[in-house]
């Protein structure tokens, strides 16, 4: 059990929030309604996607303050709490993709072919940006329309249709085309909570002291230019790209790798030794 | 010095490249939107922004279908379980834009809830729940307007002389939205039709006309307003109408001159003139 605590821990929250969302509509609980666009917690507390609000507002639409306040208490959430915790411990898709780096691992399959690098992890930033000027000139949000995220939990919700198909496409592109394709590299809405998180308090982290350089956490990462101190340094993971998946203190065995509160001082220290 | 050179170069390559890449993404993905926004034709909720405007606004979180489905009113009355829910959630591939709530009168029309449950759950403001007050406030779902009713004539059956009015009855708006109008059946000679008719300023579009319609594909059937009303435009005024008066003000009948394209010609020249087909 002790190398998948983080892991088992987090697809129960994964799976818990989507049995939540799916008996709000099949059954009428009241816990968490909606969908992650925008959410209703308790009946009473609204939650929205930050990135899709934006969207909206790019639009030209003035957005009611129901969505603006449930925007803004995600985004505080994220930007003062979670990071980039969205992706791993809420994102439906991180489930699809995740397997398919596990069959990648299981099955050898970097060893054999050869792995595109035609992408750059950057390239989400520019589909951020992209996506919603392409909004402010069609005049609908323009990641919605595609977004195999909010598509496969609202296939969860009120039934799967042929939406079904971008999420078999994420599958494929992760197992066949690029090693963490969709997450890594292309989704905006994570680039989105990489920006917000960016200074987020929850980090993990590391202790050079400890550790035995057997690099167990950078194969299984999937942002691992984040590791970048794995072996060198004592310091926190401050990078915005960091999902706060756990799944590196999950398999080191050396205790080298710890959740924490980041330090506030650390951070100014890095940036000029770096 | 070289090196500087290519420096530049290598930063004007990237650059141009980058935003080359990106006009291209963007251009597909334009495409792809205005493809995805579905038909024009498709039914919206009660209080639903203009079709343009409503697939702006909706955050497709899937309230009003949950609302919906969760009513207590939606129950099977013979069975006593649970009914499917009017409003659907668009998945793709459908009529209605990815992910934005319709409903299909066929298969199940809206009930016109009296206190209409989609809306006031609506975070966007893409139902509007200020255009389904009344004037004391309330929330009256008489004033939707989801839809128009049409009458296809040469397949109603009580156009043929047979005696229908499943629709008529079906109207939550009993012989206000829609009413029998009598006349005589020419082709027996001693029969009367009863024939339904639509008032557009009743019917709210709700569909249970079209879904209690016994033809095979119902002769009566729901329209987004914007496809199934016409307008006449400024320049006709109801003269016998004290309100529609007003428009003109108090210009003088012969004062009045109304200027369109034909206005450029005499009348006798443009009646005399051969039609161009």
């Amino acid at each position: 059990m002790k190398n998948i605590k983080y892991l088992i821990l987090r697809r129960v929250t994964q799976v818990t929030l989507l049995v939540l969302y799916f008996g709000a509509n099949a059954y009428g609980w009241h816990i968490l309604e909606g969908t992650f666009g925008s959410s209703l917690l308790f009946g009473k507390i609204p939650l929205a996607d930050p990135y899709t609000t934006l969207q909206v507002l790019a639009t030209g639409f003035v957005l009611g303050a129901d969505v603006l306040l449930g925007a803004a208490i995600i985004t505080l959430f994220y930007m003062v709490v979670g990071g980039r915790a969205f992706c791993s411990w809420v994102c439906p898709i991180n489930m699809v993709t995740d397997l398919a780096n596990w069959i990648r691992r299981r099955f050898k399959l970097d060893k054999e072919e050869v792995n595109y690098r035609f992408l750059k992890r950057n390239t989400r930033y520019w589909i951020l940006v992209l996506g919603v000027l392409v909004s402010a000139v069609v005049g609908v949000a323009a990641f919605e329309v595609l977004s195999p995220i909010t598509i496969m939990q609202r296939g969860i919700i009120f039934g799967f249709g042929a939406g079904l198909s971008v999420i078999v496409a994420v599958f494929l592109f992760d197992l066949f085309g690029v090693k963490n394709g969709w997450c890594g590299h292309l989704c905006p809405l994570g680039a989105a909570y990489s920006v917000i998180g960016q200074k987020s308090l929850i980090r993990v982290k590391h202790d050079h002291e400890a550790c035995t350089a057997c690099m167990e956490c950078k194969v299984v990462c999937p942002e691992n230019q984040v590791l970048w101190m794995i072996n060198k340094k004592s310091v926190s993971v401050t990078d915005g790209e960091c999902t706060n998946c756990g799944r590196c203190i999950d398999v080191c065995n050396d205790d080298a790798l710890r959740f924490g509160i980041r330090e506030i001082m650390q951070s100014q220290s890095i940036k000029e030794k770096r | 010095m070289a090196n500087a050179t290519n420096d530049r170069r290598k930063f004007m390559v990237k650059t141009v490249q980058s935003i080359g890449l990106a006009t291209m993404g963007g251009l597909l993905w334009s495409g792809f939107a205005i493809e995805a926004e579905g038909s024009p034709l498709v039914l919206r909720p009660p209080g639903a922004l203009p079709e343009e405007d409503f697939r702006q606004a909706c955050i497709k979180c899937g309230l009003c279908a949950e609302a919906c489905h969760n009513r207590e009113s939606n129950i099977d009355k013979e069975t006593g379980e649970q009914r499917e829910g009017t409003i659907k959630m668009a998945k793709g591939g459908e009529e209605a834009l990815i992910g934005t709530p319709f409903f299909v009168p066929r298969d199940v029309p809206c009930y016109m809830c009296d206190d209409i449950p989609c809306v006031p759950v609506c975070p966007s403001g893409a139902l509007d729940m200020p255009s389904l007050l009344n004037e004391k406030g309330e929330l009256d779902i008489n004033k939707a307007t989801m839809g128009l009713a049409v009458v296809h004539k040469e397949s109603c059956i009580a156009f043929w002389g047979l005696q229908c009015d499943a629709c008529y009855r079906a109207c939550p708006l009993l012989d206000e939205a829609i009413t029998l109008e009598y006349t005589q059946n020419e082709r027996t000679g001693k029969h009367a039709l009863l024939l339904p008719v639509v008032h557009s300023d009743i019917c709210t579009g709700c569909g249970l006309c079209e879904k209690a319609c016994v033809t095979e594909k119902p002769a009566i059937f729901v329209l987004p307003r914007e496809y199934a009303t016409g307008r006449v435009g400024d320049h006709y005024v109801k003269g016998w109408d004290k309100r529609d008066q007003q428009r003109a003000g108090l210009r003088k009948a012969d004062e009045i001159e109304t200027q369109t394209k034909r206005s450029e010609e005499k009348p006798v020249d443009y009646l005399n003139k051969e039609i161009e087909y």
